[in-house]
């Protein structure tokens, strides 16, 4: 890190914290998983709010999060799980920019209401770009930060020079409602999941609601419910599996691939969730419940064009207000 | 050339040739493969071979489909390219060389080949013989970045993966996993039989070709003694 770029020291690294951007594309057939938020809605909201590209790269935070000192002035936001945040004795809220002066330390607790919180800096983090992207892939180590997630004492580069003209955090005076999709559902009811079919059938997965494990990661949601079995129990050969993909294992607890998604799997697969839906999957967190519910190819595709057109209106909206305050 | 098409989600098909690991499928996947790389769109992300199948990836919303949906413009291209009408071309057959994958078959580089040669009754240096004296299609590539699913093990070299993984298999190494061998590219946990391992390094993200091998590549194990090992461990970490 050279003297002149904003550092960020990592007091302590929280569950699992790792740089992520969009992802890292057209190398699965070298075994190269995508990588990148598992949440890329929340990610890319934080980084508009702070004036960022959709792409930058933010931290994203499983959990429990780190705590930080900003060296530098920063511009800093947070989307994704409600996470408790402090800073300077000062509840920091979600959704909207933040101004840090410097010397802040952020002492990001626990996520609530979601299992993945994303802060993005204005300036995006800076990493080195492997393979096109700044993504960790953890499994390759690289990416991100050394190709892991965060370790107490690591110094992260990222912000730009910024002014402050006051020496105690401000936040903004106006949030944006982040939620991917127009109706959220009530928090006590499971998440609903909209899943196409895959290659083997399988009615059972949508008659009963679904735990998530604790073993679950960036790999894969483990879930835990009535044992499922498919008729057909022939040994697979192995084929592709991307992000979305429902496995089933031998002990009938379904997987649901997420973002670090290997590139190939033996298991039957029993579905696929909709793209619309993968941040529902990466907020779902140890204990939280999700329900299955058949759909069509044209509706994930109106509901993918749905999200794509909501976020076109929120980041229009965050740039006029950016506009109004410059 | 016949396939199955299915879906595999909203934005990629699946197109299976066969359903068995088999050196003839795996390489009419490879040929299918490499002619459809050949007239790639842009917003085709990617073209994932397995070793009877195939995974098309769309980039949704790239500029070239909008708001089109992916799998409509998936089959229609698909469509155009007129693939059933032939056999594999002879240039089809992937890259011709074979990569020599030069393997140290001795003391703490082999910690299964004693079971390997006990579970298929032969002497270790028939073991290191048989797995020398083969040529090998990269039938995949998958579970890590680099890590290549050989075709074409002796079958009196496959064995049962082992009932415990190990936490740690060292980068390099050579295993045995059913009828299969495949070499780690970095350590990790796993469930084969090590039976050596290589000097070279199959992944390494800053190089230009970030993977060593290929699918469809060819490549040949040849043995190095402990010296040899000791001598080139150094500079080929650095290649």
């Amino acid at each position: 890190m050279s003297d002149a770029t904003p550092g960020i020291e990592v007091l302590a690294p929280g569950l699992a914290s790792t740089l992520q951007d969009l992802g890292r594309f057209g190398r699965r057939h070298l075994g190269v998983a995508w990588s990148g938020a598992a949440d890329p809605w929340s990610h890319t909201l934080a980084n508009l709010l702070v004036g960022n590209p959709g792409d930058a790269a933010s931290l994203e935070i499983t959990l429990t999060g780190p705590t930080l000192r900003f060296a530098a002035p920063t511009r800093i936001a947070l989307c994704g799980a409600k996470i408790d945040a402090r800073a300077g004795g000062l509840a920091i809220p979600g959704d909207r920019p933040v101004m840090l002066p410097a010397g802040t330390v952020l002492r990001l607790g626990r996520c609530r209401g979601g299992a993945r919180a994303y802060l993005a800096v204005a300036g995006g983090f800076r990493a080195a770009s492997r393979l096109g992207s700044l993504a960790t892939d953890v499994r390759g180590g690289f990416g991100g930060h050394e190709g892991r997630p965060l370790h107490k004492g690591d110094r992260l580069s990222g912000g730009h020079p910024l002014e402050s003209a006051t020496d105690t955090p401000v936040a903004a005076r106006w949030w944006i409602d982040a939620s991917p999709g127009p109706a959220p559902t009530p928090s006590d009811a499971p998440c609903r999941v909209r899943l196409l079919p895959g290659r083997d059938a399988c009615p059972d997965l949508f008659a009963s609601a679904w735990q998530i494990d604790a073993g679950s990661n960036r790999q894969g949601l483990r879930l835990q419910g009535p044992a499922l079995r498919i008729d057909d129990r022939r040994e697979r050969v192995s084929e592709p599996v991307a992000p979305g993909t429902v496995q089933l294992p031998p002990d009938g607890q379904p997987i649901v691939l997420l973002a670090d998604a290997q590139t190939h799997g033996g298991y039957p697969r029993i579905g696929h969730a909709i793209r619309a839906d993968w941040p529902l999957l990466a907020q779902a967190g140890p204990g939280d419940r999700i329900r299955f519910v058949p759909c069509s190819p044209h509706e994930a595709h109106a509901a993918g064009l749905e999200q794509r057109q909501r976020l076109y209106r929120i980041a229009l909206a965050i740039r006029a207000r950016q506009d109004r305050h410059a | 050339m016949r396939w199955m098409l299915e879906p595999l989600g909203e934005d990629a098909v699946l197109l299976r040739l066969g359903d068995a690991i088999s050196p003839e499928i795996n390489r009419r996947v490879h040929a299918l493969a490499a002619r459809l790389d050949a007239c790639r769109p842009a917003w085709l992300r990617e073209i994932v071979p397995a070793y009877a199948s195939l995974a098309l990836i769309v980039e949704p919303g790239h500029p070239e489909i909008r708001d089109a949906p992916p799998l409509d413009r998936l089959h229609e291209w698909l469509a155009a390219q007129a693939l059933d009408a032939t056999a594999p071309r002879p240039d089809d057959d992937g890259p011709a060389a074979i990569v020599d994958i030069p393997t140290c078959y001795d003391g703490d580089c082999a910690p299964d080949l004693d079971d390997v040669a006990a579970h298929a009754g032969l002497k270790r240096e028939d073991v290191v013989a048989r797995h020398t004296g083969t040529v090998y299609i990269v039938g995949m590539l998958g579970f890590a970045p680099g890590f290549p699913y050989l075709i074409g093990l002796a079958p009196a070299l496959a064995m049962p993966r082992r009932a415990t993984p190990r936490v740690r298999v060292p980068a390099g190494s050579v295993a045995i996993g059913g009828a299969q061998t495949g070499l780690y590219p970095r350590e990790s946990p796993g469930g084969w039989h090590v039976i050596g391992r290589t000097p070279l390094q199959l992944f390494d993200p800053e190089r230009p070709q970030p993977s060593l091998l290929a699918p469809g590549q060819r490549v040949r194990f040849a043995a190095i003694d402990r010296a040899q090992w000791d001598a080139t461990v150094g500079a080929a970490r650095h290649v």
